[in-house]
C-alpha cells in the first residue's frame, strides 16, 4: 500500500507535492477534471522516478460521482491530499451568486463530499493520513477575498473536526495553510518576494510535516506569526483597514 | 528584468518570456524579434543574453526511456544533473558531459558541449538521435543528422540562433559503477605535459590543470588527470549537500599573490610523479559544482573565461607564447584547464578541433581587455579559435578567422529568416 491520492492534481502545489511523494517511493493517483491533460506530467514522474502514476477523472462539483470515483480505485491509497482551490473573483461574487456559489462549492462543499468518503474508509481500515490544503485567507475575513476566505475557513474547521474524530482510528489529519505561493493562480498578482513560497518549498514542508504528523502547517513558516498578529487586531480597528 | 550569465558580466535588462504550450511559444516568436533561448544561465558570456529572452528551464519533463537502447527522451530544460540523479543509480551515464552538470539539455546542444572524453567520443551532438525545434516561422521541425543535416549542423553549436529546441532524444551509456579509477601525472614543463597527453591518450577521460603563473623553464607544468569507470557494481549515487559562496568577494581577494599561493598549494599537494586514487562521478567530472555560486569569488564586477583551441601542429609553439604572455602580465587565473581534443565535427560553429585547448578565468577589470586582445593576435597567428559559449568580448575579425564555416551559417540563417528573429548580444557583436 503505497499509493497517494492527490486531489486537484493540476495545481502547481499539487504537482510539486506529487513529485515530492514520488521521490520518496510512493505511487500516485492524480485526480482532476480532464485528467488526461496530466499525461505529460505523469510520464515525467514514471520515467524519472520509476513510480506508477495513474490518472483518474474527478469532478469535485459532481458530488454524486464521488463514491464511485473512490470505489473504482483498485488499491486504496495510503494517504489523500486535497489541493483543490478556486480563488474566484471576489468583485464578481459580490454581485453574481453563481460565482460565489462556485467558490464555496469548489473550496468547501465538494471536498467535504469526497473527504467524507475517504475518511470513512480510512477510519474503518484504521490507518492512513489526510492532508487538506486550506489557506491563511480562512484565518480572518478581508474585503478583498472573503468569499474565498469563508469557504477556506469552513474547510479549516472541517479538518479540525475530522482530525478530532479520526484520532482514535489512528488516521492523522493535517491542515495546511499556505500564504502567498508563486503559482498559476497568483500569476497576475504582485506578491512580496520574501513572503512568497515556491510550490516546491510548500511541497517539501507538506511532506516533512506530514511525516511528523503535524496538525496545522503554515508555509512559509513566517505566516504563522503574521496571521497571529492579523487575527489579534481588534475588530473596531480591523474593519477600517485595507490589507 | 535583469538577467546574467555565469560570468556576471554584462548585466543587462531583458524581457523574459516563458511558455507552457507550443501555441504560446509560436505567438512569442511571431510577435517579437531578437529572441534568444536561455536555459540555466551557465554559459559564461553573452551568448544567451538579449533584449528578449525565452526561458526554457521550466520545460523539464522526462518523456521516455528505452532500457534496451539507452535512448532517453527529455524536454529542453532538463538539467544534466537531473538525468544523473535518475539514471546513475540505474547504471547509465551521459556519453558526453562538460565540466558542469548544471546545464540544460537545450544548452548542451546549442553549445555542442564536450568533455574530458572528446578525443574518444566527440561532442554532445554525437549522442543525439534527434530533436524538435521551433523555427523562425513558428513551425516545429524534427531534426537529425541524417534527415535534416543542414539544420543539425547549424543548431548543434549554433548558440540558440536557429530556433527554440523543444525536446531531444539522446543516447546514454551503460556504466557499472559510479567510481572512476583516476591517475594523476605531475609534469615539470610544457614539453612533459604534451608527452603525458600523448602517452595517456588511450584513456577515455583526460584533462590537465595548468599553473599559469609559472615562469621560465617551468612554464606549462601541470597535473594531468586521466581515468575510466571501474566495474564494481557500486551505483549508490546520491546528491551531496552543496556548499555555497554567500556573497560577492571583495575585489582585492583575488590578486596575483593569492593565486600564486593557491596554485602552489594545489600543485604541491601531489608529491609523486604518478599517483592513483578512486573517486566518484561528482569529484571527477564536476569538481566546481560542489561549490554553489563559485562565480562570486571574482567579485561583483564578474569574470570571463577565455577558452581557445589551437591546431595540434602549432599547439606547442602557440601555448608557449600565450603562457609566457600571461605570466608576464601577472594576471592570474584560478583554473587553467588544458586538454588534447580529437577531430573536429562538421557542425558550422562547433568549437573543438584536433589540438590543444586552454581555458582560463580572469576577473573583469579595465586592463584585462588589452591582454585578451593581445592573446587573440597569437591565436589568430596560430590558426586557433575562441569558444563562443565562454566568450563575452571577442571581435568580429578574430571570430571569423577561427570559424571557416561562418559564411555557410550566415547564409543559412538569412535564407531561413532566422537573422533578426534570433539574436544575442554575442551574435550582434560578431555578426553571426
Amino acid at each position: 500500500m503505497s499509493y497517494i491520492l492527490i486531489i486537484g492534481a493540476k495545481s502547481d502545489i499539487a504537482k510539486a507535492t506529487a513529485k515530492k511523494y514520488a521521490s520518496h517511493g510512493h505511487d500516485l493517483y492524480l485526480a482532476a477534471r480532464n485528467s488526461d491533460e496530466l499525461k505529460e506530467f505523469a510520464d515525467n514522474i514514471m520515467v524519472r522516478m520509476q513510480r506508477t502514476v495513474k490518472l483518474v477523472e474527478l469532478d469535485i462539483l459532481d458530488y454524486k460521482s464521488h463514491q464511485s470515483f473512490y470505489d473504482n480505485l483498485e488499491e486504496k491509497p495510503l494517504g489523500a491530499i486535497s489541493a483543490i482551490g478556486y480563488l474566484g473573483d471576489q468583485k464578481k461574487a459580490q454581485i453574481d451568486f453563481t460565482e460565489a456559489q462556485q467558490t464555496m462549492n469548489t473550496n468547501y462543499t465538494g471536498i467535504v463530499s469526497l473527504f467524507n468518503i475517504i475518511a470513512n474508509n480510512f477510519e474503518h481500515r484504521g490507518s492512513g493520513f489526510m492532508v487538506g490544503i486550506s489557506s491563511v485567507a480562512g484565518d480572518r475575513g478581508r474585503k478583498s477575498n472573503y468569499i474565498y476566505g469563508s469557504a477556506k475557513a469552513a474547510f479549516t474547521v472541517y479538518l479540525s473536526g475530522l482530525r478530532n474524530r479520526l484520532y482514535d482510528a489512528q488516521v492523522h489529519v493535517m491542515t495546511v495553510k499556505p500564504g502567498f505561493v508563486a503559482t498559476k493562480m497568483t500569476e497576475n498578482m504582485n506578491l512580496p518576494e520574501k513572503l512568497t513560497a515556491q510550490p516546491e518549498e510548500v511541497a517539501k514542508d507538506i511532506y516533512n510535516a506530514q511525516q511528523k504528523s503535524k496538525n496545522v502547517l503554515y508555509t512559509k513558516w513566517v505566516w504563522r506569526w503574521l496571521m497571529l498578529i492579523i487575527r489579534n487586531i481588534p475588530e473596531f480597528q480591523f474593519k477600517k483597514m485595507s490589507i | 528584468m535583469s538577467l546574467m550569465s555565469w560570468g556576471m558580466y554584462p548585466k543587462i535588462k531583458s524581457t523574459i518570456f516563458k511558455f507552457d504550450k507550443k501555441k504560446t511559444l509560436r505567438k512569442i516568436i511571431n510577435e517579437h524579434d531578437e529572441l534568444i533561448p536561455y536555459g540555466n544561465g551557465r554559459s559564461y558570456g553573452d551568448s544567451a543574453l538579449s533584449s528578449n529572452i525565452i526561458n526554457t528551464r521550466p520545460k523539464d519533463h522526462f518523456i521516455d526511456f528505452n532500457e534496451a537502447t539507452g535512448l532517453l527522451h527529455v524536454q529542453t530544460g532538463v538539467l544534466l544533473s537531473e538525468i544523473l540523479e535518475s539514471f546513475v543509480p540505474r547504471g547509465w551515464f551521459l556519453k558526453v558531459t562538460p565540466g558542469t552538470k548544471l546545464i540544460t539539455v537545450g544548452g548542451a546542444i546549442a553549445s555542442d558541449v564536450h568533455g574530458k572524453n572528446h578525443h574518444i567520443e566527440g561532442c554532445f551532438s554525437e549522442c543525439i538521435k534527434e530533436f524538435k525545434i521551433m523555427l523562425a516561422d513558428g513551425e516545429v521541425a524534427t531534426c537529425s543528422k541524417e534527415v535534416t543535416p543542414e539544420l543539425f549542423k547549424a543548431t548543434c553549436g549554433g548558440q540558440g540562433l536557429t530556433g527554440i529546441i523543444l525536446d531531444a532524444k539522446i543516447y546514454l551509456k551503460k556504466i557499472n559503477s559510479q567510481y572512476i579509477d583516476e591517475t594523476t601525472i605531475k609534469t615539470k614543463n610544457l614539453k612533459e605535459t604534451f608527452e603525458a597527453f600523448e602517452e595517456y591518450q588511450d584513456k577515455p577521460y583526460s584533462v590537465a590543470w595548468i599553473d599559469c603563473l609559472a615562469k621560465g623553464d617551468k612554464i606549462g607544468k601541470c597535473l594531468l588527470m586521466v581515468g575510466d569507470f571501474i566495474d564494481d557494481g557500486r551505483l549508490d549515487y546520491k546528491v551531496k549537500k552543496q556548499k555555497s559562496i554567500p556573497f560577492n568577494f571583495p575585489l582585492f581577494t583575488l590578486n596575483n599573490w593569492s593565486m600564486r599561493v593557491f596554485n602552489w598549494l594545489y600543485y604541491g599537494k601531489v608529491k609523486q610523479r604518478v599517483s592513483k586514487k578512486i573517486v566518484d562521478i561528482d569529484t571527477f567530472f564536476y569538481p566546481l559544482d560542489a561549490i554553489g555560486r563559485w562565480n562570486r569569488i571574482y567579485g561583483k564586477n564578474g569574470f570571463t573565461q577565455y577558452q581557445f583551441i589551437l591546431p595540434k601542429e602549432s599547439s606547442y609553439e602557440g601555448l608557449e607564447e600565450i603562457l609566457t604572455t600571461i605570466s608576464k602580465s601577472g594576471k592570474g587565473s584560478f583554473l587553467a584547464v588544458l586538454k588534447l581534443y580529437g577531430k573536429a565535427n562538421g557542425n558550422y560553429l562547433s568549437f573543438p578541433m584536433e589540438g590543444y585547448s586552454l581555458a582560463l578565468d580572469f576577473k573583469i577589470e579595465k586592463s584585462l581587455f588589452k591582454l585578451l586582445d593581445e592573446l587573440d593576435k597569437i591565436i589568430v597567428k596560430y590558426k586557433g579559435r575562441i569558444y563562443l559559449a565562454k566568450d563575452v568580448r571577442v571581435s568580429k575579425k578574430v571570430f571569423e578567422k577561427g570559424y571557416p564555416q561562418i559564411e555557410i551559417f550566415r547564409q543559412y540563417r538569412k535564407e531561413n529568416k532566422m537573422k533578426g528573429k534570433f539574436e544575442s548580444l554575442q551574435s550582434k557583436r560578431v555578426g553571426i
